[in-house]
């Protein structure tokens, strides 16, 4: 089976440098931000892969440099066998774009509040050519629209009519215009309250259903990764930690980070279960620690986890990037 | 019908809230008569989606509601005592004296011209007789205990040498600077990572242990309800669809609305292909239908749902405004 997106060794630096003058007068050095630092990941088509971590951890830098929102660094980008991020601007880029789509955590912001339903989702139509005509346009919009759980009469309204579920809805009928294969949802969820947050994942997941398509699913909660994701990433300051299909992810953690993260989680379930307190807060990406860059809040963590970083191995199908785990002192 | 009497008097005593918005286009009633009470030590969870009035309810009780909004109807009292009816004076005495209160946002609660300390020192001197160097030592031993590491250092830093879990933890320090009895936290941990929220929740629950403070926690995160809370309130447009301890609520809810709520959570345990989802959305403020307001999204409406509004009515283990409840469990009224 052939990987519909696949990405290798992929990074990305921030230049976050205090301007030129202001370096020169006050000898401040340049600074960089390694968002993303050697990331590599397939997705096979039709399924999910969800990337988790706390803020700060370079998820939703990952998503915007595999639509072309942000140039790589370093690394490779790979489209349905084609690498993508060194491609010159033109018809075959453009062609290739049509086939991946985003869609955004904050639905007041992604939506022009100046332009009704069927112009944001006739816009994708629009720009890519694929429909002619006024008549043509307006029901293929109603077409996208009954599709994600609105009426056709909606497509007249402005953004501001809806409620802040109906909106992101909106946003998937914007993506899906222009019959993508990939989808980037960055946090499509985290704005929205639980019972309209069901009602989007439950679109999201018919729709994956109904027309194969892909998805990688941004996302800092890990109960509704455990819901969507096929397999899961676990990021950590701009690196993949660990990835795992999503059932041994929950089942059994490797990474004392993931085990972290899934300890942190408030238990609705009330099982009383006795929680070890979690030490620490994320380290400032500006000035990340040596080695492994989880060293100084893991439990485990001695003296070669402090010096060597640790890269991603592959253990039984699950790849995990952790000296303790190679070495078998915890299992 | 009464709640089930506790054997302490209530800390905090709702009755009958009434909060409206005058607009051009008539009065909004944005709470319409929410009753619940906190006892000593209790933590209240207060649940609802965005609009249901559960920051408004809090900010009616620190008496800071944003103008034009005003108190209608009922009353809060603090022990016994009125204070929604005191003047500004009076009840801006109480807040942070009586009541503390945590935000959302720890950057929008602290000022950023001052040090931390500075901010801490004189919240402490505001309420309690402490000399200058006594509420230094104070406020350093509110750094401490609210897990900040190297406090002596902190005491002098200002709030942007904070990260957001650490500033979180010196509100409520401040929150708790003058020994309240009662803590009103609005989304304390919703602006924060899991493994920091985790943190403070835990801080959270051992402080209103050891000081005996009553806490309500205002959040829209089941989650963190079913670990912090001892009751739950859970709000739907502007009114109290269910109230009681926070195990019933969430395993055995009463009502139509909180079994559906509680449906659309993702679960970590288990599986479920698809997640049960309440169609439609909460109705706007405008148009808040007659009778029950959950009625038009109401798997199991009836007639009466549509004319009358229900009450609380006691639903076994719980209070529940529905009328499914009234019809299921008539017999227990004479018992309970």
């Amino acid at each position: 089976m052939s990987a519909l997106v696949e990405v290798r060794d992929l990074a990305r630096v921030f230049d976050v440098s205090a301007p030129w003058l202001n370096r020169l007068v006050e000898r401040k050095p340049r600074q960089f931000v390694h968002a993303v630092d050697g990331v590599s990941f397939a997705i096979e088509r039709g399924r999910t892969l969800a990337l988790v971590g706390e803020s700060g951890c370079g998820k939703s830098t990952v998503a915007r440099l595999l639509v072309g929102l942000h140039a790589p660094s370093r690394g490779e980008v790979h489209f349905d066998g084609q690498r993508i991020d060194s491609m010159a601007a033109g018809a075959a880029l453009r062609a290739l774009r049509r086939r991946m789509q985003m869609i955004f955590q904050d639905p007041y912001a992604s939506l022009n509040p100046r332009w009704r339903v069927l112009d944001i989702v006739a816009e994708p139509l629009r720009e890519h050519g694929l429909v002619q005509g006024a008549a043509a346009q307006a029901a293929r919009v109603g077409e996208l629209l009954r599709s994600v759980g609105l009426a056709e009469a909606d497509a007249q309204k402005f953004p501001h009519q809806f409620s802040g579920g109906q909106r992101q809805r909106i946003s998937i009928a914007r993506a899906l215009a222009t019959e993508p294969e990939f989808l980037v949802c960055d946090e499509p969820t985290s704005a929205l309250d639980v019972s309209v947050q069901a009602q989007v994942l439950n679109i999201m997941k018919d729709l994956q259903k109904a027309r194969g398509l892909t998805y990688l699913f941004i996302s800092h909660n890990l109960a509704v990764v455990r819901h969507v994701s096929d397999e899961v990433g676990v990021m950590y300051l701009g690196r993949l930690v660990e990835q795992a299909p999503k059932a041994a992810l929950f089942s059994q953690p490797r990474h004392p980070y993931t085990r972290m993260l899934l300890d942190a989680i408030p238990d609705i379930g009330m099982s009383g279960r006795a929680r070890t307190p979690v030490q620490g807060e994320v380290p400032n990406p500006l000035d990340p620690p040596r080695g492994c860059a989880f060293h100084p809040r893991c439990p485990h963590a001695n003296e070669r986890c402090s010096r060597e970083r640790p890269a991603l191995a592959t253990f039984q199908g699950i790849r995990v990037a952790c000296h303790a785990v190679e070495e078998g002192r915890i299992r | 019908m009464s709640a089930p009497a506790t054997t302490t008097t209530p800390l905090l005593e709702v009755k009958d809230l009434v909060v409206e918005f005058p607009t051009r286009r008539g009065t909004l009633r944005a709470l319409d008569q929410v009753s619940f009470s906190i006892a000593p030590g209790e933590i209240l969870g207060v649940v609802g989606e965005s609009g249901a009035g559960k920051s408004l309810t809090g900010a009616a009780i620190i008496g800071l509601l944003e103008p034009p909004g005003r108190i209608a109807g009922g009353e809060i009292r603090l022990r016994g005592e009125r204070i929604d009816t005191l003047p500004p004076e009076a009840m801006r005495r109480i807040r942070g004296k009586r009541i503390g209160a945590i935000f959302q946002d720890p950057l929008t609660s602290l000022n950023p011209l001052f040090t931390v300390g500075q901010q801490l020192a004189e919240t402490i001197r505001a309420h309690l007789p402490l000399s200058e160097q006594q509420a230094r030592e104070r406020a350093i031993q509110l750094l401490a205990d609210t897990g900040i590491p190297a406090p002596e250092a902190r005491f002098g830093q200002y709030p942007h040498q904070f990260s957001g879990g650490m500033r979180q933890r010196v509100v409520i320090a401040l929150a708790l600077a003058a020994e309240p009895e009662l803590i009103v936290a609005d989304e304390p941990t919703t602006a924060l990572d899991v493994s920091i929220q985790a943190q403070i929740i835990a801080l959270l629950k051992r402080l209103a242990r050891e000081h005996g403070t009553a806490v309500m926690l205002v959040t829209h995160d089941m989650g963190v309800i079913a670990e912090t809370c001892d009751r739950v309130a859970v709000l739907y447009a502007g009114r109290v669809a269910e109230i009681g301890p926070v195990a019933e609520v969430i395993h055995r809810p009463a009502h139509p609305y909180t079994r559906g709520l509680m449906g659309s959570i993702p679960a970590m345990d288990g599986e479920r292909e698809r997640l049960a989802q309440i169609e439609g959305a909460m109705p706007r403020l405008n148009a808040i239908p007659p009778g029950c307001a959950y009625h038009p999204r109401c798997p199991h409406v009836e007639p009466r749902c549509r004319a009358e509004r229900p009450e609380l009515m006691d639903a076994g283990a719980t209070h529940a405004a529905c009328w499914r409840v009234a019809a299921v469990a008539p017999a227990r009224e004479g018992t309970a």
